[in-house]
């Protein structure tokens, strides 16, 4: 392999584990605050995405109007499926919690298909982002540095919600004891929406820039995706927000390297993401960053 | 408020019955079962190859209302979704045997979904026709299992003829759908015919798998991409297949792509865009040049129908000579039962058809031998040549 097919793969590898990174970071905070693994993510991805068709495509709003309709109504859409499917659950085992979360993915597939058919529709292209530029042989297109930046700015604009504002220390003291910060008047119900509200906007970002790249909408187009986010959270220590970005990079660039490496293998990416969770598992049952129950969020 | 709008509702009740009454051929409303024939449409109308199962299923239903009688019975079709899923395909077709009891099924797109039913066809003892599935394994070793669409080792000879005489190309790679018979069965015939044009064992310097649904293939692009070849040989899916097209153009690699049948639904182009112009595929047929009365008279018709749409796709060519050909059979059987339309299918020789004369030989698989090469020209699939390979 040359060195110049090997920066390739090191770019498509960055790239993919952005994109898997900032979608693992939303499954990372419910479980952090709720212990709630939210199988709808990956869902609420897939409808995001689809915010932005219509927005863009069917109703001709200039890019940056949509945006921020697609961020705010997926925002509402996982504050309303926390309101709906998962508070009135609160107090039952958390398994019901599980299978509730699992319906509601379901729900939403099920949905999406009736409404938008099952054919792909194209996403827009945005020729600024899209269009690659070349140094040397080195295909780049911007939005490949456009989301590794989001990623870690999002990242850090969490991390600093956690740690430095009032709904952050008030989503950690949940985390810890979620009824003994009930008693010391924590409102858990305004606490537990804005997670969720978070949570969706980390995966509408996700959605948009997921698009750009991979420039087709589907009803089921979360799945996989969502799997797999859901994998890097684990393992990089599922509550850790820093342990997701580690996870979703992890993932993204073993795939893209297994790929350039053993050429045969390529239609095995996939079980990759499985073999790294459970060796990882093996030796460290938290993940990489995941700490014994203390500090979750 | 709620009375009027009950009468106005019972009112388009009574007008759509009506309507309905009036619509059919046949006068007497109240028919009994028995002068029902019913034929089973088994397609994925959701999923993957939504779009590819909607073009069949328009073409099966265009045939059905020019042809909805025979045999003096009225015919009625059953549509069942497969979902484009393997398990639910066997699913789907036990539910149109066992629950609404069709004499014959028609479909399905995608060699893979029609191999996964064939079992259940094949025990119950009832015929099915596949209208697109190319790959052999969908008849072999099957009685019931019949076919109106030529075969994979047809069209990959075909695509690699293409490839060394048209494009001049020495090496080839190859992107396939590892999840997928069609695709997979497809790049081994052509593996095998251009190996053997270019007598160079070494002449597909690459092959790159993904699974359907995959949406990233940067890493397999770079891979071939490093290897340089002339031309990129990528079988399978429209969705997948349109997505590898522009990230190969995002990284810079400028090789001409080609493929199967598969790509001409117009979801190829409208997520391809401006990269897939020039992509090069084989196909079954083409509307501005029909073969046969048979395929003049379906454009014609087709265009009064879609008066909107500009191209035909050639699998609702196919989907309408599936059940034009089964009608054909149930005709000469004279009979409803599932059996005796097996063996007049099987019996078929020089029907004419839309996509031209079928004759099914001792596989049950049609013998055709023109395909027709299709590129993308402006964001529509535009005739290119048509080949015959003997």
């Amino acid at each position: 392999m040359t060195m110049e097919t090997f920066l390739q793969q090191l770019i498509n590898g960055l790239s993919l584990g952005s994109l898997y990174a900032l979608i693992a970071i939303g499954y990372t905070m419910v479980y952090g605050i709720l212990r709630l693994i939210n199988f709808a993510h990956g869902d609420i991805f897939m409808m995001a995405a689809y915010f932005t068709y219509f927005g863009i495509a069917v109703f001709f709003l200039p890019w940056y109007v949509t945006f921020i309709i697609t961020v705010g109504l997926t925002m509402l859409l996982g504050v309303t499926i926390e309101r709906v499917a998962y508070r009135p659950l609160r107090e039952a085992p958390k398994t019901s919690l599980l299978i509730s979360a699992i319906g509601v993915s379901f729900l939403l597939e099920n949905v999406a298909t009736y409404l938008f058919s099952g054919k792909p529709q194209a996403f827009p292209e945005f020729p600024l982002l899209t269009t690659p530029f070349f140094i040397g042989g080195l295909s780049i297109q911007p939005v490949s540095i456009v989301i590794p930046i989001v990623a870690f700015v999002l990242m850090t604009a969490l991390l600093f919600i956690i740690n430095k504002t009032k709904v952050g220390m008030a989503m950690r003291a949940v985390a810890v004891d979620y009824d003994t910060a009930k008693l010391m008047g924590i409102k858990i119900n305004g606490v537990i929406s804005s997670t969720f509200a978070i949570g969706s906007a980390l995966a509408a970002v996700g959605a948009i820039l997921w698009c750009m790249k991979y420039p087709s909408v589907l009803p089921l187009m979360g799945v996989v995706p969502g799997l797999k986010c859901f994998i890097a959270a684990v393992i990089g220590g599922i509550g850790n927000v820093k342990g997701a970005v580690l996870g979703g990079l992890i993932l993204g660039f073993s795939e893209v390297l297994m790929v350039a490496f053993f050429p045969a293998l390529t239609g095995y990416r996939d079980a990759i993401a499985f073999v790294i969770l459970i060796v990882i598992l093996l030796f460290l049952p938290n993940g990489l960053l995941g700490k014994k129950q203390v500090e979750k969020v | 408020m709620k009375k009027t709008l009950s009468v106005l509702l019972s009112l388009a009740m009574v007008v759509t019955m009506v309507a309905g009454c009036s619509g059919g051929t046949s006068s007497s409303s109240s028919s009994s079962d028995s002068d029902v024939i019913k034929i089973g449409v088994f397609e994925p109308l959701t999923g993957a190859n939504a779009a590819g199962g909607e073009l069949e299923v328009e073409g099966v239903k265009l045939a059905n209302q020019l042809r909805p009688e025979v045999l003096g019975k009225k015919v009625e079709l059953v549509v069942a979704d497969n979902k484009s899923d393997k398990a639910e395909a066997t699913t789907a077709a036990a539910r149109l045997i066992e629950k609404d009891k069709v004499v014959a099924i028609l479909g399905s797109w995608g060699s893979s979904l029609s191999i996964a039913a064939g079992d259940v066809v094949k025990t119950n003892k009832i015929p099915a026709v596949a209208l697109s599935a190319t790959n052999p394994q969908v008849t072999a070793g099957n009685d019931y299992y019949f076919r109106v669409c030529f075969l994979d080792p047809f069209q990959g000879t075909v695509m690699a003829n293409y490839a060394y005489k048209n494009l001049n190309a020495k090496k080839v790679a190859i992107i396939q759908e590892v999840s997928n018979d069609y695709s997979v069965g497809l790049a081994k015939f052509f593996t095998d015919s251009f190996t053997k044009l270019t007598g160079d064992p070494n002449a597909i310097v690459s092959t790159g798998n993904y699974n359907t649904g995959d949406q990233d293939f940067n890493g397999i692009l770079t891979n071939i991409k490093a290897t340089n070849p002339d031309v990129i040989f990528a079988p399978g899916n429209f969705t997948e297949s349109a997505l590898i097209i522009k990230q190969a153009r995002a990284l810079g690699i400028t090789a001409p792509f080609i493929g199967g049948d598969t790509w001409e639904t117009n979801e190829f182009i409208t997520v391809g865009g401006t990269d897939v112009e020039g992509a090069v595929m084989s196909t079954f047929f083409d509307d501005t040049n029909p073969l046969t009365e048979a395929g003049k008279t379906f454009v014609t018709e087709y265009k009064k129908a879609y008066p909107d749409r500009e191209n035909i796709a050639a699998v609702t060519a196919l989907g309408y000579d599936g059940y034009m050909m089964t009608l054909d059979a149930i005709e000469r059987a004279g009979s409803t039962d599932p059996v005796a339309i097996r063996d007049a299918l099987a019996q078929t020789t020089d029907f004419e058809g839309a996509t031209g004369m079928i004759t099914i030989d001792a596989n049950g698989d049609a013998t055709k031998n023109e395909a027709i090469i299709k590129t993308v020209k402006d964001g529509k699939f535009t005739y290119q040549d048509s080949v015959t390979i003997d």
